[in-house]
């Protein structure tokens, strides 16, 4: 895998996380529409920043019509924006995490001053280990049904066979992230959970996220506009994404090779990080994030309880970067390292560095052009 | 180092487009379209950084997001792959996502692609799935545009030929796109008038197709720009706008979303009088009568006059503001990929690269794609000389 | 939790997948009992084989055969197959690595149970009896017996050609959904049960919106009072629809017939409808209509003419 050895961009304009909202997520939310359970989350992140609905300078969101089960889905969701006058907008079909990076790339061009990000997925839809599937190679192993639970599964098998962890280090993942869990009133999954049978061997069902709906929208802000919305923004010192090929036939499973270079283009080694959200819906995936990562035991993971505890398909990973902001707002975090994923067993991963002190020298570039 | 880096287009490439594409694998369709483009701006897969890519439901093929699948196929591997999808604007988002990228000196080289293969299922299938409790359409595509043609009828007191000159030029333009999917020799005024009424006031030779195909493009930086092998296409404004998909007020004619974006391009490129500085436009009609009705929308006409303009043969090739010199949406549409064909061909003008479709001396040239109820707009301007500001 | 309204929704299509050279070689290989692969530039063979180098992207050509027995590389035990997976009874999930190959194939292993399955397991293919040109050729692993020696020498060289090419593969997937409409628009479906349409009136711009979708579009604020629009309302626009199109839901109709947006009294916007009980060439934009509901239809059947008056252009200009 080589990529072009250039470092990252100049960090030609501060940008940070100041507002973040998320549902209580639950295993289905049948009397909700799309926009009913968007309104009242956009409402509250965009009341914590201070602004009106349609105001903010550029919005993105991330969602799946294979989730919803219908073309377009996301056009629904509009109506929750305020899009009167048009609003400069953009959607991803893909994890928020990555219509965040849309949007930051928009605030780094000085087009924008700040954005509304959001996501949803209504997982109760369908059958989710149905869905994932069609995902898959269409040609040679989609045909097969595999579902993401057994590609999970095949991964964790690799890493006990490299000695890399066994089930009761992968029990233990699943105690403290519902542990931690107990603190976090959107997590469905939290407190004493039973490491069950297996779903598909080594994983019991301990080792699963819940399936759930849930949704959650950010805002970002540049330089001193940040400032002005909150006391302690969480500053974007970095963000960078990476996939890998498709085909798990060609892959290490037992490493992740692109989030180790989203991590290094994210400057996420530069300084240690005292937190970290990791988007590892299996406990066999935090053990390869945990490597490629560089994580020892010093590093809070995933104090929200992360995936284990709360796994709305499509706002998870936004969710992570959400809650990794959270914790930097709220002065418990001064670097902290948020990660969201997406494909099988970890294909593609994104990774951000959000820090709370500022930097000595502020070099916000001159006003919007 | 301020403001934004300038984005250039140094390479373009797209398939042959055709009702079914039965000699390629979606691998192959992106394949096709992506080294044609690298092999326009003499670059490898190595020298590109990221890959932006673009398509309309997911339901057309069946795969699920599929940026996951295809990024090995799109030389990707330890890249960063982003994935689109903003209804039939789509493929002008791509492109947008893919220059900011560029602009924001997040990468130097990107590759955006755009495609749909909509012969692995059915178009009017994936485009509107049963919803249970709901009315199904009732009319199909056409019959969802054919009421908001009449509205401008209506309002502009329009010749009821209107339509048929647009469909018979476009047609005649595609005859000199060797990429283009329908060439019809031989079709005549009369033939277009004479053909089926399907959703009066649309006629058959006055809708688009459905295609397979996809589309592609590379961008860079100014340092990129200057190892070019051919003239690139200089990126002067680009935009997005949206509105709701329905709401009181909505003006389905000319939407307030696409004037909107229209000025925001033209506020970036500095163009004050659209009709005389820009030389030609391609435009997203997937009905004949959407030239005319685009023509006021984006200011090249005033209200209620974009018919004249279109009367007048201005919008030929050859004319005053030739429109859809490629041929246009309504002679190829592989939904996802025809955004981003009209910015492509847009860029192929001011390249001077469009072969027989070329507007002579093109230095200024408009892309335009929406989708949604009317709803999504991108657009783009660009030049052949490198913008001042 | 009230009453919500759901219903069960099949996303379900014969995708028809064109193969290409390489994938339609592969395919049609073991169709032939013939499992291919394709050899990268650094000498690496893929099976399944790709049209390019996953890593680089550079487009590969050479097709090798390999053996049809290999070495499971990773496993996970299903206890309980899934709809459309390759074998009903459990079975183990495994990445195999075919003798030549340097990558690993995903398919199922039959075996007795997990105790039968471990990494490094040498595995064989078991064909379906019956083989049309698709991974499913291939019905599963089993293990190889004991004393199965592996094959002497590298794959061979393969010109992919095959009589009677598989160039297409028809991939059935249905995906069962429920579908929930949500409290304001469920609200507007009950309503529709009783033979009223209604809408939702935004607190802040006043606008009533049939159906309602439970906020504001322009406001972005939720909507809740009720408001009864129509029966009556008045045609804005419409087209004559003369075609039956597949998928488009007009295959119970007669051709023409005319396809309207209707303003229903009261309501900010207009809703779509059919209109019948006058000749198609007779409609017109501003004609006055109610609706007309058959039994068992939730929704209205189609709009006819009231025989009121024509309303006037800048009544409805607005609505179109």
């Amino acid at each position: 895998m080589t990529g072009p050895s250039r470092p990252g961009p100049a960090a030609a304009r501060e940008v940070a996380i100041v507002a973040f909202a998320q549902t209580r997520h639950r295993r289905a939310t049948p009397e909700l529409s799309e926009a009913e359970m968007l309104l009242p989350v956009l409402s509250e992140a965009l009341d914590q920043a201070g602004l009106r609905p349609g105001e903010a300078d550029f919005t993105c969101s991330g969602s799946s019509d294979y989730l919803a089960g219908r073309p377009f889905s996301f056009t629904m969701t509009l109506d929750t924006v305020g899009a009167w006058p048009p609003v400069a907008e953009s959607h991803v079909e893909m994890d928020g995490a990555w219509a965040l990076h849309e949007a930051w790339v928009k605030i780094l061009t000085g087009e924008a001053d700040t954005a509304l990000v959001y996501a949803h997925g209504t997982s109760s839809s369908g059958d989710l280990r149905d869905v994932l599937t069609r995902q898959l190679d269409p040609y040679c192993t989609a045909p097969l049904w595999p579902d993401p639970v057994a590609l999970a599964a095949l991964q964790a098998q690799a890493l006990i066979d490299a000695g890399e962890t066994d089930e009761d280090a992968l029990a233990r993942i699943a105690a403290r992230s519902r542990t931690a869990a107990e603190a976090n009133p959107y997590a469905p999954l939290s407190g004493p959970v039973p490491a069950g049978d297996y779903v598909v061997r080594p994983l019991r069902a301990g080792d699963c996220p819940p399936v759930g709906d849930g949704a959650a929208a950010v805002v970002l802000a540049a330089g001193d506009t940040a400032r002005r919305m909150r006391a302690r923004p969480a500053w974007i010192r970095g963000m960078d994404h990476r996939v890998e090929p498709h085909a798990l036939g060609v892959r290490d499973l037992t490493d992740s090779v692109s989030t180790r270079l989203a991590a290094e283009r994210a400057g996420a080694f530069d300084a240690p990080v005292d937190t970290a959200e990791l988007h590892a819906p299996f406990t066999s995936q935090e053990v390869v994030l945990r490597k490629a990562l560089r994580l020892d035991d010093g590093v809070v993971v995933n104090p929200s309880g992360g995936p284990l505890a709360a796994n709305p398909v499509m706002a998870a990973g936004l969710i992570r970067l959400g809650e990794a902001a959270a914790r930097v707002h709220r002065g418990e975090s001064d670097r902290a390292l948020a990660h969201a994923t997406s494909g099988p067993c970890l294909q593609q991963n994104l990774v951000a560095v959000l820090e709370g002190p500022e930097r000595p020298a502020r070099q916000e570039r001159g006003p919007r052009s | 180092m301020s403001g934004k880096e300038p984005v250039a287009v140094v390479g373009i490439g797209q398939t042959h487009h055709a009702a079914a594409r039965r000699d390629v694998s979606l691998p192959g369709l992106v394949r096709e379209a992506a080294r044609r483009a690298l092999d326009d701006a003499e670059l490898t897969w190595a020298d590109v950084d990221a890959v932006v890519l673009g398509k309309a439901p997911d339901f057309f093929e069946g795969v699920m997001m599929p940026e996951l699948y295809l990024a090995d196929a799109l030389g990707a591997s330890g890249k960063p792959v982003l994935r689109v999808h903003t209804a039939g604007s789509v493929g002008g988002s791509t492109a947008l996502v893919a220059a900011n990228l560029v602009a924001a000196r997040v990468q130097r080289t990107v590759l955006a692609l755009a495609f749909e293969k909509q012969s692995e299922s059915n178009a009017m299938w994936g485009l509107s799935l049963p919803v249970p409790f709901q009315q199904p359409l009732l009319a199909g595509a056409g019959g969802f545009f054919a009421p908001h043609v009449r509205a401008y009828i209506r309002r502009t007191g329009a010749p009821a030929d209107t339509g048929v000159l647009v469909a018979h030029k476009d047609r005649g333009n595609a005859l000199k796109n060797p990429y283009a999917h329908l060439h019809e020799h031989g079709l005549t005024l009369e033939k277009v008038r004479a053909s089926p009424m399907l959703w009066d006031p649309i006629r058959y030779s006055e809708t688009c197709p459905s295609s397979d195909g996809a589309c592609a493009l590379v961008l860079t930086d100014r340092a990129g720009a200057a190892r070019s092998p051919h003239p690139p296409a200089w990126v002067h404004g680009g935009a997005m706008r949206s509105e709701p998909t329905l709401f009181a007020g909505k003006d389905f004619v000319s939407p307030r979303a696409g004037r909107d974006c229209a000025a925001e391009v033209y506020r970036q490129a500095g163009i004050t009088d659209p009709r005389r500085e820009i030389d030609t436009a391609e435009l997203y009609v997937p009905f004949s009568w959407y030239e005319p009705m685009w023509l006021e929308n984006l200011g090249f006409a005033v209200e209620g006059e974009g018919w004249k303009l279109t009367a007048s043969g201005a919008t030929a090739l050859g004319g005053e503001l030739p429109v859809n010199p490629s041929g246009g949406v309504l002679s190829t549409n592989p939904i996802g990929a025809s955004g981003l064909i009209r910015f492509a061909e847009a860029a192929l003008q001011v390249r001077g690269r469009a072969g027989a479709h070329q507007v002579e001396g093109a230095a200024k040239a408009l892309g335009h794609a929406y989708g949604g109820g009317a709803q999504f707009f991108s657009m783009w301007l660009v030049g052949s000389r490198p913008p001042t500001s | 939790m009230p009453d919500v309204l759901t219903a069960p929704l099949v996303v379900e299509f014969p995708f028809t997948r064109s193969l290409g050279p390489v994938l339609s070689a592969f395919l049609t290989g073991l169709r032939e009992r013939v499992v291919l692969g394709i050899r990268t530039h650094d000498g690496r063979v893929l099976v399944p084989p790709a049209e390019y180098d996953p890593d680089t992207g550079e487009e590969l050509h050479a097709l090798v055969r390999t053996a049809a027995t290999g070495t499971v590389t990773t496993w996970a035990w299903n206890p309980a197959p899934r709809r459309g997976q390759p074998l009903a009874t459990p079975f183990a999930w495994v990445l195999v690595r075919l003798d030549g190959a340097d990558t690993a194939l995903l398919h199922a292993l039959d075996a007795p149970g997990p105790d039968a399955v471990r990494t490094g397991l040498r595995v064989r293919v078991r064909w379906a009896p019956r083989r049309t040109g698709a991974i499913t050729d291939i019905a599963c692993f089993e293990p190889c017996p004991p004393g199965t020696a592996p094959p002497a020498g590298p794959p061979v060289p393969h010109d992919g050609v095959f009589t009677d090419p598989v160039t297409t593969l028809t991939a059935p997937a249905r995906l069962d959904y429920t579908y929930t409409p949500g409290r304001a628009l469920g609200r507007h479906l009950d309503a529709l049960a009783e033979r009223r349409i209604t809408g939702e009136r935004c607190p802040s711009c006043r606008k009533v919106y049939v159906p309602p979708r439970g906020a504001c579009p322009t406001c972005a604020v939720a909507t809740r009072e009720q408001v009864e629009v129509g029966p009556r309302g008045t045609v804005t626009t419409f087209c004559v629809v003369n075609i039956k199109a597949r998928n488009a839901g007009n295959a119970a109709l007669d051709v023409p017939y005319v396809y309207a947006h209707i303003a229903l009294d009261g309501a900010g916007l207009a809703l779509h409808g059919r209109i019948a009980g006058i000749p198609c060439d007779q409609v017109r934009m501003g004609l006055r209509v109610e609706p007309v509901w058959t039994e068992g239809a939730r929704h209205p059947d189609h709009y006819r003419p009231t025989g009121e008056p024509d309303a006037a252009y800048d009544t409805y200009k607005e609505l179109l």
